[in-house]
């Protein structure tokens, strides 16, 4: 089967009104099922929040994995290692906000029974007490202003310190090097935070759900949603937006797009390509980074969160399609809504353990129904 | 001699001379030195040093022929070690029938996940594998728990059927793994001048393994089927067009290396009876394809170098804690000495993983071609004649290496 | 001081003196009574512990507490711990049996496999006479079967599954730590007291062994109480985000969650209830409420405001008031400046008590240990009076159950301790069906 990119015109919109349409009956014909085996449709409508929330995670990470591939030709084993660094910048920023000074308090006595040190922290004393609290508890997105900047960095010194040799080299090599740098970042954050999950609360405002089945003609109290995790998911939904009209309508975009399809002849037309893919890279640490920032509330950070999302990251890119932006997208969220499926008592009554495996399945099926994935461009990281 | 070239007739005589050696050559340091610690010539890791050299093998007969990579390898070596244990469970404690059920049962495995995934190619085919692993290892790890002992681990008990043999010793105690009454784990150890030598049977049952294997490989390496193999690796394309389909041949590949997976987990459960999920979780895939990439794909000793590496690093590395680098530094002046362990401490122990993360990245940035092109480059450097060869080693290397997905 | 100094340094200076060194000696390893017999002026003990993934925190909690002991033990630390208020005297101070105490340490990873090539090494390469440690249940019974198989003591850190001293019970292991069970016994009257006998429970459970024992020890100590059991559903490990399976509590007419995740798993999901409006929702006319049945002030702090509040049960607290754990704590906090946390304090007694053992024995001999453990019954060391069964080799004292403090004084004060649960309300028959189907069988001494 010819993958879309290389089809033109009438054609390709055809083609993808039928694959639209064979993902919709698919989709109805899950809810139809899950109906079928006594789940309620409230229930249902909830596990699809969870899972668009879930799979925007999946979504971002893997957006930044296969800008990578298709750019740079590099297997970036390293990418998973971006995500916790945002994550870990959110904690950070966290707690320098919250760092104190020590004041000796002799009424109060602490486990060991000398006097107790009462601490207050050192934005309160600079900028009031009121908006020092703010600070505080405003420290996940404000931690976005400092995300933005170091993550470019980090992506800008990982190219061209270390991955640029490493465009010519076999893949396997470039797993290698990723890899031990993955570890490498890894075990630098563990050295300093430790290896437990730290809290990285998100601000008071978005504390408590938000009702959304009343939305949707549900009663009210059937549908309630977490305000941070839809702030996420519509998050996650600008910068995937940011990133298609970045790469669409920019003169920028217009050239990477060409490189990713043929990165000599751009290079022959005296374009410096280099330079872009660079800046590509940045890129992706960036999306990858901001993923984290915004995780951090919705999971404790740990040092090693980067691994446990890479893997599943990989498998989405790869069901979506090497080389595909969308596919990367759609294979997020799907992969997103079917694992959230799978995890209904009623689903795992009917086939024990099927939440374990259900992403690894479908990834089965999919790669064995469409060659490439979802929307996989031919020649792609096929050899 | 055996169907092997004249070089490669010394180059596996060599390799029988190290692998028998091995208890002598990893035990350099005098057992009272300060550098004892760096000794590996205790049984259970030169056991794991064969184990992992024949899984590494294995894995380099797909990868580094073919190209295809796969990432579900140690799938095979799960189960082979359930097979083998089971065997223990039921039939008998001798090692030999619990190491043919493991190859069996690994090799039906490799054909039915192979003959699915070689359906497609590059990264598709890797994901594949991954996937088939990964749902292998959640399965074991829970629902499957009364066959594999889920998280525990599959293990012996005192009140097994074992048909052609004993539940438990005359002293209350479960049997261990023996070859016709020789028992793995018996040892002869020789003092001699201030250094200790142990020789494990167990080990050299390994060692023995690990050689038929070798040759095999080698004779792969080179035989036509081999050759078909770098073909599939270099143009499959063209392949087909000559009329050849490469899909037997890889399959074939996959099967075979499947098999070594699976004679390594069996071995490993007849080292040390006890079956656990970890081992074919992504992680133990992913560290087989670094073994073989570290050591040099492609070549014969490279994944065996790589695999020994990486053990080395991770029984060895991970125990030397602040004591033992407070009693290395004794001699210093107190202030210097704290600082001196300072400064190392970040790196051993608890930070093996930092060390073993930095000499991946150290080796691939500066020996483009693993360990085996660190040892080439230093039998060059010896003998003072530096030949611009493209051929540089016409026996052990399939030649300018395109990787999987170029 | 070095850690090289095994058995094998006396071996190898006979071989030299008696056979010159052109002359080679050979030994096999059945030349010993047992199992690397101490035959040098020290004595080696093996600390195995996970230093790399999830418990790393743990583990390093547990080697430090280690290294206390052993300065207690050979009487060069600043103070003596918990020697001062052990019931036994027979500890002097002068290592064991006159013996230094020196260690080797290790990585287990939290993987079974790798904690037995870890403890292998310490046992063929360093000539361990006693392995201890290790922060989950999967790693403690294979470690333990591995020194049964060895022929030297195992004595567990951090282990909670049934199956520790229940069907995967070892006659060389010994547990120290509190179990499934206990933490059944111990919580579901205070439940009861706290939240009525009328409840309904949803049970989200870790799919592994440590999982199956604990929600099934839970579910029916808060049956008998009169809880009804509504769900029960199995969650993968590390899930991560556990959202998808606690949006059908809140449609469920379930009015308590019963969260059994340990470590990561369990900051994550009780972090999702939370955000998921759990602790304020109303069902059947109750306030909902969640339980989570082991707790650890590691992970405590994980979760941070959210634990505020929760029931649980715990080995030990640092807060406790007895003579020994106040004399542990000042030793430990002295030196690190924070205080220990329940791993630390149960591998801090397994070391002791070992020790203690080998004394009154008068022998290093593995079965000699064991019968000087078994039965054994000894005070001062935190718990209260304890009773180590011969019938299991499992500790029997009492059990905390503790609540997330509303109002932290410090960082380290995140638990408040509810009630003393009494040994006897939470001892059990050696044949209770949560614990059936192993045996211990005879103790090794090994070669």
């Amino acid at each position: 089967m010819a993958s879309m990119a290389d089809m033109g015109g009438g054609a390709a919109i055809g083609r993808r009104l039928i694959n639209v349409g064979i993902g919709l009956a698919v989709f109805v014909g899950v809810w139809m099922l899950l109906r079928l085996i006594g789940v309620s449709s409230s229930g249902i409508v909830l596990q699809v929040l969870n899972g668009l929330e879930k799979g925007s995670a999946y979504a971002l990470i893997a957006l930044g994995l296969t800008l990578i591939f298709g750019t740079l030709g590099v297997v970036n084993f390293a990418h998973g290692a971006l995500f916790m660094l945002g994550a870990f910048v959110a904690v950070t920023f966290n707690g320098l906000v919250g760092l104190s000074y020590e004041e000796v308090d002799p009424t109060r006595t602490d486990f060991l029974g000398n006097p107790a040190v009462i601490q207050t922290p050192y934005v309160e004393a600079w900028f009031g007490e009121a908006a020092g609290q703010w600070m505080i508890d405003w420290s996940v997105p404000l931690s976005i202003l400092i995300a933005v900047p170091f993550m470019a960095l980090v992506g800008l010194v990982m190219e061209r310190g270390l991955i640029k040799y490493f465009y010519k080299r076999p893949h396997a090599d470039q797993i290698l090097v990723t890899f031990g740098l993955a570890i490498v970042l890894q075990e630098i954050v563990k050295a300093i935070y430790g290896a437990n999950p730290i809290p990285t609360p998100a601000p008071d405002a978005f504390q408590g759900s938000f009702d959304f089945g009343v939305w949707l003609g549900f009663d009210a109290n059937t549908i309630l949603y977490p305000y941070w995790r839809l702030v996420y998911f519509l998050f996650a939904a600008v910068i995937i937006a940011g990133v298609f009209a970045f790469l669409r309508y920019t003169t920028f975009g217009m050239v990477v797009r060409a490189g990713m399809a043929d990165r000599e002849t751009v290079g022959l037309l005296g374009i410096n390509i280099d330079r872009r893919f660079t800046i590509m890279f940045a890129i992706a640490a960036v999306v990858a980074g901001l993923a984290g920032v915004m995780y951090a509330p919705i999971l404790s950070p740990n040092y090693h969160m980067g691994m446990d999302f890479l893997v599943l990251s990989f498998v989405v890119v790869v069901v979506g399609g090497m080389g595909s932006l969308a596919g990367a997208v759609a294979a997020g969220l799907i992969l997103g809504i079917l694992q959230s499926f799978a995890s209904m008592t009623e689903v795992l009554e009917l086939v024990p353990g099927i939440n374990q495996i259900i992403i690894y399945l479908v990834a089965i099926i999919i790669l064995l129904t469409r060659p490439r994935g979802l929307m996989g461009r031919k020649g792609v990281m096929e050899e | 001699m055996l169907g092997l070239s004249r070089k490669d007739t010394s180059f596996l005589l060599i390799v029988i001379f190290l692998t028998l050696a091995t208890p002598l050559l990893l035990q350099p340091f005098p057992e009272d030195s300060a550098l004892a610690q760096f000794n590996a010539g205790y049984p259970d890791l030169m056991q794991r040093f064969a184990i992992f050299g024949i899984f590494a093998i294995g894995f380099n007969i797909l990868f580094g022929l073919t190209g295809y990579l796969s990432f579900g390898h140690a799938a095979f070596l799960g189960v082979g070690s359930y097979s083998a244990v089971w065997m223990f469970k039921l039939l008998t404690m001798n090692v030999i029938p619990a190491l043919i059920l493991a190859v069996i049962v690994s090799g039906l495995f490799a054909l039915l996940i192979g003959y699915v995934s070689l359906r497609r190619s590059g990264i598709y085919f890797s994901i594949l594998t991954l996937a088939f692993a990964q749902m292998m290892f959640a399965l074991a790890y829970s629902v499957l728990t009364p066959i594999t002992g889920g998280e525990t681990g599959l293990q012996l008990s005192l009140n097994d059927p074992r048909i052609l043999g004993v539940s438990q010793t005359p002293e209350g105690n479960i049997p261990v793994p023996h070859l016709f009454g020789l028992e793995m784990r018996d040892s002869v150890q020789w003092a001699v001048g201030g250094w200790e030598f142990t020789f494990n049977a167990g080990y050299y049952f390994c060692a023995v393994i690990a050689i038929l294997v070798f040759y095999l490989s080698m004779r792969i390496f080179r035989s036509p089927f081999g050759m078909m193999l770098r073909a599939v690796k270099t143009n499959q394309t063209r392949m087909n067009y000559t009329g050849l389909n490469p899909r037997p041949y890889t399959l074939a590949a996959f099967v075979i290396s499947g098999m070594y997976a699976g004679l390594a987990g069996g071995l490993m459960a007849a080292m040390d009876p006890l079956a656990g999920a970890e081992r074919m979780q992504w992680t133990a895939s992913g560290e087989v394809v670094l073994m073989t990439i570290l050591g040099g794909a492609g070549t014969l000793m490279g994944p065996v170098l790589g695999a020994g590496f990486i053990k080395y690093f991770e029984n060895i590395f991970s125990k030397i804690n602040d004591n033992v680098l407070h009693a290395w530094f004794a001699f210093l002046p107190d202030g210097l000495e704290d600082v001196v362990v300072a400064i190392i401490h970040p790196f051993v122990g608890k930070g093996w993983h930092l060390t073993l993360g930095i000499l991946f990245m150290l080796v691939v940035i500066f020996l483009p071609g693993g360990l085996v092109e660190g040892y080439r480059r230093l039998t060059r450097a010896f003998r003072r004649t530096p030949r611009p060869d493209p051929r540089r080693d016409p026996e052990h290397h399939p030649g300018p290496v395109p990787h999987v997905g170029e | 001081m070095t850690t090289n100094f095994t058995r094998r340094g006396v071996l190898k200076t006979g071989a030299i003196a008696g056979a010159g060194v052109a002359l080679p000696t050979i030994f096999t390893s059945r030349a010993n009574a047992y199992t690397n017999e101490p035959t040098g002026d020290t004595v080696t003990l093996g600390f195995n512990v996970p230093q790399t993934g999830p418990y790393a925190d743990e583990g390093a909690d547990e080697l430090r507490a280690y290294e206390l002991a052993v300065e207690h033990l050979n009487g060069t630390g600043a103070d003596n711990g918990m020697l001062e208020t052990f019931s036994s005297k027979s500890l002097t101070g002068q290592g064991i049996l006159g013996k230094r105490v020196e260690y080797v340490t290790g990585d287990t990873q939290t993987k079974s496999d790798a904690a037995r090539a870890s403890a292998r090494s310490m046992i063929e390469k360093d000539g361990a006479i006693m392995i201890t440690g290790g922060s989950s249940s999967g790693v403690a019974v294979a470690v333990q079967a591995l020194c049964q198989e060895a022929g030297v003591i195992f004595m567990a850190g951090l282990t909670h599954a049934n199956d520790t001293t229940g069907k995967d019970k070892r006659a060389n292991g010994f547990r120290h730590f509190f179990n499934s069970y206990m933490s059944g016994a111990a919580l579901a009257p205070v439940l009861a007291n706290a939240y009525g006998t009328d409840r309904n429970a949803y049970y989200l459970t870790a799919d592994y062994n440590w999982g199956y024992t604990t929600e099934e020890a839970i579910s029916s100590a808060t049956e008998a109480m009169g809880w009804t059991t509504v769900n029960k559903v199995k969650t993968p490990l590390g899930a991560g985000d556990f959202s998808s399976y606690i949006t059908p509590v809140l449609q469920s007419d379930a009015d308590t969650l019963v969260l059994v995740h340990y470590g990561g798993d369990m900051v994550n999901s009780l972090t999702n209830a939370v955000q998921f409006g759990l602790r304020e929702a109303q069902k059947n006319g109750k306030d909902f409420q969640i339980v989570v049945p082991l707790f650890s002030r590691l992970m405590a702090r994980g979760a941070g405001e959210n634990i505020k509040g929760i029931f649980g049960s715990t080995n030990w607290h640092w807060s406790l008031p007895d003579a020994g754990s106040q004399a542990f704590v000042r030793s430990f906090g002295t030196k690190y400046g924070f205080p220990p946390s329940q791993a630390a304090h149960t591998c801090y007694v397994q070391a002791l008590l070992y020790a203690d053992a080998v004394e009154r024995a008068g022998s290093f001999e593995p079965c000699a240990v064991v019968a000087a453990l078994e039965g054994f019954e000894f005070d001062g060391l935190g718990n209260g009076p304890t009773l180590y069964r011969a019938a299991d080799h499992q500790c029997f004292k009492d059990v905390l159950v503790v609540k997330g403090k509303e109002n932290p004084q410090s960082e380290f004060d995140l638990l408040e301790i509810v009630e003393i649960t009494p040994v006897e309300q939470v001892t059990y028959p050696p044949d209770h069906p949560q614990f059936a189907g192993g045996e211990l069988g005879a103790c090794n001494n090994g070669a």
